[in-house]
């Protein structure tokens, strides 16, 4: 492999790490907040055993998310040294408030998972509440970054050097607000599901254990609502995807002539040479009606665009169709939740079908994001910062990219594997009987 | 003062907090390898209950460090990262391992082998990162990178040319400073025998800070004559060589006569009056002699408005840290006054 090959692996192995860390980062302290807050209001001892053990579960995945993170704002000098001269004093702007963003995330994480004795119960509450909006305000700042990449504004460019820079338009390029509630909606639904299959599973043993119910109670309203959500979120993106980066809309969804009334292609493989998707199943209509609500609309194929600027159609298509049905089934998920929740007297459903359904699709959501992830960054390329620097003029000079690329990625491996295990110990000794939690307290059974 | 000098100064401040926290928690680390003695269970217990709950925090003062020089500074980024490729992987290598370890040797209670190969990685990282550290910051000192224009960024000693004695210097210098932070923190954490322990590899530390610190003067005058001249002959220098030397003075002897708070804030004195002072003497150099912290200028509106959110970032900040140490570090979490315990 090409150095630059090294670079783009590297960076793309960091990235997919740490966005999963990052993902949990955001959502698992509204979780363990929320549980906090149905303790102190109940007084029922399983909610704050909830708390403390999603809190213990989150300390190990922050630990990860922080030191991955950090790797990575290094490696965006390391690898890609030439695109951060050029952008760095355009996109600063969103990198120094999530500095700020994670100094209290850092802080106020450090006064929950040790304060619990030394802290009042008002300002620990607070200080996971505090948690949770910094964790969202980190990924909303870091995804402008990434917005800026796939829409470069806020410069005017002369002979290859920026002139004329604001930061403040840059931070909010075009189509900035789809990606960010996509993304920040994503942390929720993967984390949720991925959280609700495991207790679903240990429910299936063991179905009146009140902590798992409790559990799947939190986890699974939050994500319903953000699964729901997400599919409306994504038909604002593909709007402003087909506003601001058309040739990106025409990579993922496989089309290559441009043309009204254009089908929406579900499934296919995409064949560059003979410009067509083969064996898709089109729908008439389908993606005017989606990228512009109008049946009729003109929406622009891969053919009207240089050939040198198409991103790898292939992958990028086939990583939209993974994203779109993993969420489709999540949503699925979502409303089954609600339907039997509602006709159960809004109690968590414990039907062994149901359960088994949700255990099945735990990592659907994990899946889904990390496929979303690679539909936007390889649906950018050749481009770094898109129609702006190409990644090939982006890359180090330095050699032998390939010593710090397995340098990392057994690194990677290794910690994950260390996470998995320690996660399975954690869960392992999760209260076997319904009021184990309490018996444990010597509150009671 | 010009906008580049101000971003200039707030990341030599951020640096100074960084090594004022986040090299006490690679201290920690340092003395978890070092622990020894009939109490090295309880050094090391010590150790990891001072760091548990700020570690992560006080991480984030380096991230500051280097956004704050890619917007500010961004040919300088660009410069750095690719000339100090090698040390920054492995100072990488050495943040990675040090914080994983840490988390997983804390929730591996009960598992006796894995805690202690936990323990094993987190203190060898500990150790490494502040040489990768040190030794990247002496390189930039040092003159040794010429970034000629049209080299493509490449230096041209190549890829090693950070790897000399005067950087390596700088490395143990970092490493030993980073142990006097942290052993003079914990003996204000601890207390009795414990207390002793850490009072006394304080002044072991003091002592290999001063040494470092010899060998480091003696090679910048061999090796980094800018930062050199910068340490000698500037008018400032002979007062801020005084009051860092007052400062370890006062250290010495408030370690010697176990006034542990006062040697606390003596020793904290003293880091920062290295790091500042490092920074005052390659000024108005980031990578000595070929990048200024003008020449690496980004656009003044870009500057201009990094200072403002710096500004604003800090008014949120500074309360939260405050809350945070007051939460963790006790009663008198900053106190310098050493009382004298109660007769009886």
């Amino acid at each position: 492999m090409s150095d630059l090959l090294y670079a783009r692996w590297l960076m793309g192995t960091s990235l997919a790490f740490h966005i999963v860390f990052a993902a949990v980062g955001v959502a698992m302290p509204l979780f363990m907040v929320l549980a906090e807050w149905r303790w102190r209001r109940t007084g029922d001892p399983v909610w704050e055993d909830l708390a403390r053990r999603w809190a213990k579960g989150t300390a190990i995945l922050f630990a990860v998310g922080a030191v991955s993170g950090t790797v990575i704002s290094f490696e965006l000098g390391l690898l890609w040294p030439r695109f951060m001269a050029l952008a760095g004093p355009i996109i600063g702007m969103p990198f120094s408030l999530e500095g700020f963003a994670f100094f209290t995330e850092a802080i106020f994480l450090g006064i929950y998972l040790y304060g619990w004795e030394r802290v009042s119960p008002r300002l620990h509450l607070a200080s996971g509440a505090v948690v949770a909006a910094s964790g969202a305000a980190s990924a909303f700042f870091v995804t402008l970054a990434n917005a800026w990449m796939n829409r470069p504004a806020g410069f005017d460019l002369v002979d290859g050097a920026a002139t004329g820079i604001d930061p403040i338009v840059a931070m909010f390029p075009p189509g900035w607000a789809h990606e960010v509630v996509h993304v920040v909606l994503s942390c929720y639904v993967a984390t949720a599901f991925a959280v609700a299959g495991i207790h679903a599973w240990a429910l299936r043993r063991d179905p009146v254990n009140r902590f798992h119910r409790a559990a799947l109670a939190v986890v699974l309203s939050v994500g319903a609502v953000a699964a729901l959500l997400q599919p409306l979120s994504g038909d604002f993106s593909a709007r402003q995807i087909a506003a601001t980066q058309p040739v990106k809309l025409a990579a993922l969804e496989g089309h290559f002539h441009t043309e009204r009334g254009a089908p929406l292609r579900i499934g296919g493989i995409p064949d560059v040479e003979a410009a067509e998707t083969r064996f898709a199943i089109e729908i008439p209509f389908g993606l005017s009606i989606l990228a512009f609500h109008d049946p009729r609309a003109e929406v622009k194929g891969l053919l009207d665009f240089p050939r040198d600027v198409w991103p790898p159609v292939l992958p990028v298509h086939f990583a939209f169709q993974v994203m779109v049905g993993l969420g489709t089934l999540l949503a699925a998920v979502a409303v089954l939740f609600l339907v039997l929740a509602w006709r159960g007297g809004w109690k968590v459903p414990t039907d062994r079908r149901f359960l088994l359904a949700v255990a099945i699709s735990a990592p659907a959501g994990f899946l889904a994001l990390e496929a979303g992830w690679l539909v936007t960054e390889l649906g950018r390329q050749p481009y770094t910062a898109w129609g702006v620097l190409r990644t090939a003029q982006a890359v180090t000079p330095v050699p032998n990219l390939a010593a710090p690329f397995w340098i990392f990625t057994s690194i990677y491996l290794f910690l994950g594997v260390v996470v998995i295990a320690l996660l399975r110990a954690q869960i392992a000794h999760a209260p076997a009987s319904p009021d184990a939690a309490a018996a444990a307290r010597g509150e009671g059974a | 003062m010009a906008a580049a000098d101000i971003l200039g100064a707030a990341m030599l401040a951020a640096l100074v907090f960084y090594v004022l926290l986040g090299g006490a928690d690679f201290g920690g680390g340092i003395w978890d390898l070092l622990a020894s003695g009939p109490r090295a269970r309880e050094q090391r217990a010590a150790i990891e209950h001072a760091i548990g709950p700020i570690w992560e925090a006080n991480h984030v003062w380096l991230i500051l460090v280097i956004v704050v020089l890619f917007t500010g500074f961004p040919p300088a980024f660009a410069a750095i990262s690719i000339a100090l490729f090698v040390p920054l992987v492995l100072l990488l290598v050495g943040i990675v391992l040090r914080g994983a370890a840490f988390t997983f040797r804390v929730y591996h209670a009960g598992n006796a082998p894995m805690q202690s190969a936990w323990g094993v990685a987190f203190s060898v990282s500990s150790v490494l990162a502040p040489l990768a550290l040190g030794a990247s910051v002496g390189a930039l000192a040092s003159g040794r990178l010429r970034l000629q224009p049209g080299s493509g960024g490449v230096p041209e000693g190549g890829w090693f040319a950070w790897l000399a004695p005067f950087p390596l210097a700088i490395g143990v210098y970092a490493a030993a400073l980073f142990a006097l932070v942290a052993a003079a923190y914990l003996a204000v954490e601890t207390e009795g025998a414990l207390r002793e322990d850490f009072r006394k590899r304080a002044i072991g530390a003091a002592v290999a800070v001063f040494l470092a610190a010899a060998v480091a003067l003696g090679l910048s005058w061999l090796e980094a004559p800018i930062v050199f001249e910068g340490l000698t002959r500037r008018g400032w220098s002979l007062p801020f060589h005084l009051a860092t030397g007052a400062a370890a003075v006062l250290a010495f002897w408030a370690l010697a006569t176990r006034r542990v708070r006062l040697a606390r804030a003596a020793v904290v004195a003293q880091a920062a009056l290295i790091v500042a002072g490092w920074g005052a003497s390659q000024y108005p150099f980031i990578v000595v002699p070929d990048v200024t912290l003008a020449s690496a200028s980004a656009p003044a509106r870009t500057q201009h408005l990094l200072i403002l959110a710096l500004a604003g970032g800090s008014l949120l900040l500074f309360p939260c840290l405050y809350l945070l140490f007051r939460v963790f570090k006790g009663q008198r979490a900053f106190s310098m006054i050493d009382r004298r315990p109660r007769a009886g």
